[in-house]
């Protein structure tokens, strides 16, 4: 009895070993690996598959046109489920089991803090598409961005509240459960009042929430012009949605981890009169976005966001940086990454500076009519 | 004042909601004597019914929004009440002899398996919930604000509790349900179907669950699987804090608890709002563990 | 389980840990971080396994222990900077682990008070309710990251750690089960009244099961925390409880080597599963109630004790 327990026992751990040990993946000689680290499920998907779409139609395009090194591209995704612990595992995978050459990931400050550790410590280099929390490149000479950074977008929301929008007293409400939010509301801050703004206001609620007139409740009654909300858009319209409910109509204002369109199925006419900061807007009439726009429309029968062509973006200049290093070695990548200059990107000219970020310009878009619609670009 | 007004309206109308889960709660455990983990996804998979319905009944009754309500009420409310059955002919029924810890696990087990089924058949990702009800507000002054949404909730609830109590103290059913609440094996002495009234308490709760998670889709109108675990949760401490087996008890319990919440959110700290209603559990529990209305229970040996 | 068997599982544990750490630096730190977690969820569902399984006090806050562990410990490396592995290093981890064991089992002790009047089902969601305070508070506590996490944990669990404490929480339980406290134990979760009109003080049996639980819980967080080197509140969520219950439950409630043995399949096959991931937690919960409804005893526990408690018809009303 008990040695047939025994034996049970052992074949079911043989079996789970077996498939755990079992499935592999064999390098195939004429291949480029390349991990790809994003949110595909959980609370902040259209970011993932946004992002994921943009790369691999970078990962097609570089192909059809003879690859990098005379090899192809060949495109690793893992799911991190909208969870940083799962980033971290993730990673882990990609760069000890998969054996990738480099990393492209994430779009959440947080889920890419999880990752870079790890990447910086098995030099393997990482290219954050869309994080714009500064931290993260602080971890290693192996972390770049291909996007701005919070100083930077925290400074321009809070000059264009101020100048552009005219409004002297806002407030504020974050994310605390969030590293992008809570940084990007404190570089806001720092900026506005400099200039002379008044913040009448700041409340914070959780990522996960769904009822926020408590919160909004007490930012009426403190009679802002404007209300401050640097979360992700699955908050975002929810905050905005009830705000107007509660007789706020006051333009309300967020970042670029409002860039979704579900910022608009979500809200609906909710949205009019709310202004975000973000990467790009596709009614650029910049050849090289319009381009690029039509040709996703057309594989992807949608209209590219700025996480997609921020992923776009950050896998043509990690190709380009390994045809440039000449070598699939991370060290080799790492220094043609930091000598990027003037790349040619949909989001821009894309120019990686001594701190490993982009120096590029932020995009103003405005909701009228239920629609995104272009306001202004304003240069770094 | 009026923000203080505005959040006991804001109050109201989540007690409302969690009262209605809540009388599902307080029923299974009086007649079965064991907490439904699963109700809440009972209550998820109402929501999901709503959002995939609404727009279809919408076309077909040709946009008339009131008329659209209540079909989707009754479709959710039927399909609720299939499923609660359902799991309990499944799950539950077959472990009616067996220790409590047994039958509470394997609550547990469906109420994961529904919420990451959901998951995986849904989607995890938030979805929105339709408008079911007009938008508008009934009162729109400059300081407070009463939504058409918010009365609403707090009707709708008002009649279903009513009527639940129509059909507990005036119907034939209703007082098998509650002799067997009192005594099982005495009701089935009698000549009560002991299995038929179990499954109609389920039918009840359920639907329940399922109006709840329309008014509940209405005025937050972010859906997705796992929206039916913290308000499961409070409904049930709701059912607790009113004395569990007591009807009014769980409406009471559920308005407090509503109202609870939105003032700690307000004027405390919104981070805090999932922690209050457990530390009200705790506290209840401590000093009155039978509730406010409820009534001691001795255990016999 | 005889009193000598528990030495071997000591000593079983220390030699599998420093066999393999010898391994190692040529182990693919993929299998390594699964070897890791594997040795941290034994310890878990050990834990919890006393509460559960043998006081038959059914805890669904367990993830609250460890987080509390996990915090303590991460706090007193870090302020103290601890970097490396020199003998300063492991004294002061070791301090911490210890540290974080007893904040847990203060913790525990709190639980457990409360819970002295409670049942089934009412303890159930008020040990919920602890765990999920727990996590709202530190959640509140900017000096612990708040929701935000905490960061620059150093990386000081190897696989001597985690192991060593493995085989340490099996020699303790192994003797707790054969000492009049196991006995206390499991007399207190057969018949409560009965246990009680034969002069056995439940209350104490209760609440040394919670605080030895709460104490090993703590230690594993501390290890975990050591480990991914970022913890944040939402890691120790009831969802987190809900999987140590799991693994305790298909092992078998109350059985040693059963818990130890699910402990680590269920590590393992999630991570073998990577391709359906989506599909996990759906399996885990139609195992739970497959097993609920067919074999309660779990599918490795042994030992026509278990198997009768939970087969066992409650006494008539």
């Amino acid at each position: 009895m008990r040695y047939m327990r025994f034996c049970h026992a052992l074949a079911v751990l043989s079996v789970a070993l077996g498939i755990l040990f079992g499935c592999g993946r064999r390098v195939s000689e004429n291949e480029i690996l390349i991990g790809e680290f994003s949110s595909l499920t959980g609370t902040t998907a259209t970011f993932g598959q946004s992002t994921h779409r943009g790369l691999q139609m970078a990962v097609d395009d570089i192909n059809n046109a003879g690859g990098v090194l005379g090899k192809k591209i060949h495109l690793l995704t893992e799911d991190t489920q909208s969870k940083p612990e799962e980033a971290a595992t993730a990673v882990t995978k990609l760069i000890s089991r998969d054996k990738v050459v480099a990393v492209i990931g994430e779009v959440s400050s947080s889920r890419s803090l999880a990752g870079a550790p790890i990447c910086q410590a098995n030099a393997i280099p990482m290219v954050s598409n869309a994080s714009t929390n500064p931290e993260v490149t602080r971890k290693g000479d192996y972390i770049f961005r291909v996007c701005y950074i919070d100083p930077f977008q925290g400074e321009i929301l809070a000059k264009f509240a101020y100048q552009s929008l005219n409004m002297k007293r806002v407030a504020i409400l974050k994310d605390i459960r969030n590293d992008y939010s809570i940084g990007l509301a404190q570089f806001f801050v720092e900026t506005y009042t400099s200039l002379g703004g008044e913040i009448a206001a700041e409340q914070a609620y959780s990522e996960g929430d769904i009822d926020f007139k408590a919160q909004l409740t007490a930012l009426k009654a403190a009679n802002p012009e404007a209300v401050i909300v640097p979360g992700y858009y699955t908050e975002g319209a929810l905050i905005v949605k009830q705000a107007r409910e509660l007789g706020m109509t006051m333009p309300i204002i967020g970042g670029d981890g409002w860039d979704s369109a579900k910022l608009l199925e979500v809200g609906g006419s909710a949205m009019n009169n709310t202004y975000f900061s973000t990467h790009y807007s596709a009614d650029d009439p910049n050849p090289v976005v319009q381009n690029f726009a039509k040709r996703y429309r057309e594989v992807y029968q949608e209209t590219p966001d700025a996480l997609a062509a921020l992923g776009y973006d950050a896998g043509k200049i990690l190709f380009d940086a390994i045809s440039r290093a000449g070598t699939t070695q991370g060290s080799g990548i790492r220094d043609a990454l930091a000598a990027t200059r003037d790349f040619d990107g949909v989001t821009g000219k894309i120019t990686i500076d001594k701190d490993r970020n982009a120096r590029k310009p932020v995009v103003i878009i405005a909701v009228t009519e239920g629609r995104f619609t272009y306001k202004e670009t304003i240069q770094p | 004042m009026s923000e203080f007004l505005q959040q006991v309206v804001n109050g109201i109308s989540l007690g409302s909601v969690y009262a209605l889960i809540a009388l599902g709660y307080t029923m299974i455990y009086g007649i079965l004597r064991f907490i439904n983990f699963a109700h809440g996804d009972v209550f998820m998979i109402g929501a999901f019914v709503g959002y995939y319905t609404a727009p279809v009944i919408s076309r077909a009754l040709g946009g008339s929004v009131v008329l659209t309500g209540i079909v989707v009420l009754i479709i959710a409310m039927t399909v609720c009440s299939l499923l609660g059955v359902t799991i309990e002919k499944a799950a539950y029924r077959p472990l009616r002899s067996r220790p409590k810890l047994t039958v509470l696990i394997t609550a547990i087990g469906v109420s994961l398996f529904l919420e990451f089924g959901g998951q995986l058949i849904f989607g995890p990702d938030p979805k929105l919930f339709p408008s079911l009800i007009p938008s508008g507000a009934v009162v729109n002054s400059q300081n407070l604000i009463i939504n058409v949404n918010s009365i609403v909730v707090i009707v709708t609830a008002l009649l279903l509790m009513l009527l639940l109590r129509v059909i507990v103290y005036n119907t034939k059913i209703g007082t098998a349900m509650r002799a067997v609440s009192y005594d099982h094996r005495a009701a089935s002495l009698m000549g009560i179907n002991i299995d038929t009234v179990i499954s109609f308490t389920f039918v009840l709760g359920s639907s329940l669950a399922a109006a709840a998670a329309l008014l509940y889709g209405s005025v937050y109108p972010s859906i997705n699987p796992l929206m039916g675990i913290f308000p499961g949760l409070k409904a049930f401490i709701a059912a607790v804090l009113g004395g569990i087996g007591n009807l009014v008890g769980a409406a009471l319990g559920g308005l407090i608890i509503g109202l609870t919440e939105t003032f700690v959110t307000g004027y405390l700290s919104p981070t805090y709002r999932d922690a209050i209603s457990f530390a009200i559990l705790i506290l209840i529990l401590l000093f009155k563990p039978t509730g406010l209305l409820g009534h001691h229970e001795a255990e016999k040996v | 389980m005889k009193r000598h068997q528990s030495k071997l599982y000591l000593l079983a544990g220390l030699a599998a840990a420093a066999i393999i750490s010898a391994f190692e630096s040529s182990m693919s730190p993929y299998y390594y971080q699964v070897a890791i977690y594997i040795g941290i969820n034994i310890v878990l569902a050990l834990s919890l396994n006393i509460i559960n399984g043998f006081a038959g006090q059914f805890s669904l806050g367990h993830a609250g222990f460890m987080a509390l562990g996990a915090y303590t410990s991460a706090v007193i490396t870090t302020s103290l900077g601890i970097e490396g592995s020199d003998i300063t290093g492991i004294l002061v981890f070791a301090l911490a682990l210890v540290c974080g064991g007893c904040i847990a089992s203060l913790f525990g002790l709190l639980v457990g008070v409360p819970s002295l009047r409670l049942k089934g089902d009412y303890l159930a969601i008020t040990t919920l309710g602890f765990g999920e305070i727990i996590r709202v508070i530190i959640q509140n506590l900017d000096f612990l990251g708040a929701a935000r996490g905490f960061t620059g944990i150093p990386k000081l669990s190897n696989f001597l750690w985690v192991f060593g404490a493995a085989g340490i929480l099996a020699y303790t339980v192994a003797n707790l089960i054969n000492s009049t406290y196991g006995k206390g134990f499991i007399a207190v979760r057969d018949d409560e009244v009965a246990a009680a009109s034969i002069g056995i003080n439940t209350t104490r049996y209760k609440v040394i099961a919670f605080v030895t639980g709460a104490f090993f819980a703590g230690i594993a967080g501390g290890l975990y925390a050591h480990f991914i080197t970022y913890i944040n509140p939402s890691q120790f969520g009831f969802l987190k409880s809900f999987e140590i219950v799991v693994m305790v439950v298909v092992g078998g409630m109350g059985s040693f080597t059963g818990v130890i043995l699910s402990a680590i399949l269920l590590t393992i096959l999630p991570e073998a599963l990577r391709g359906i991931a989506q599909y996990r937690m759906v399996m885990y919960a139609l195992l739970l109630v497959i097993i609920m409804l067919s074999r309660p005893q779990g599918l490795f526990a042994r030992g026509l004790r278990v198997k009768r408690y939970l087969k066992q018809t409650p006494a008539a009303t």
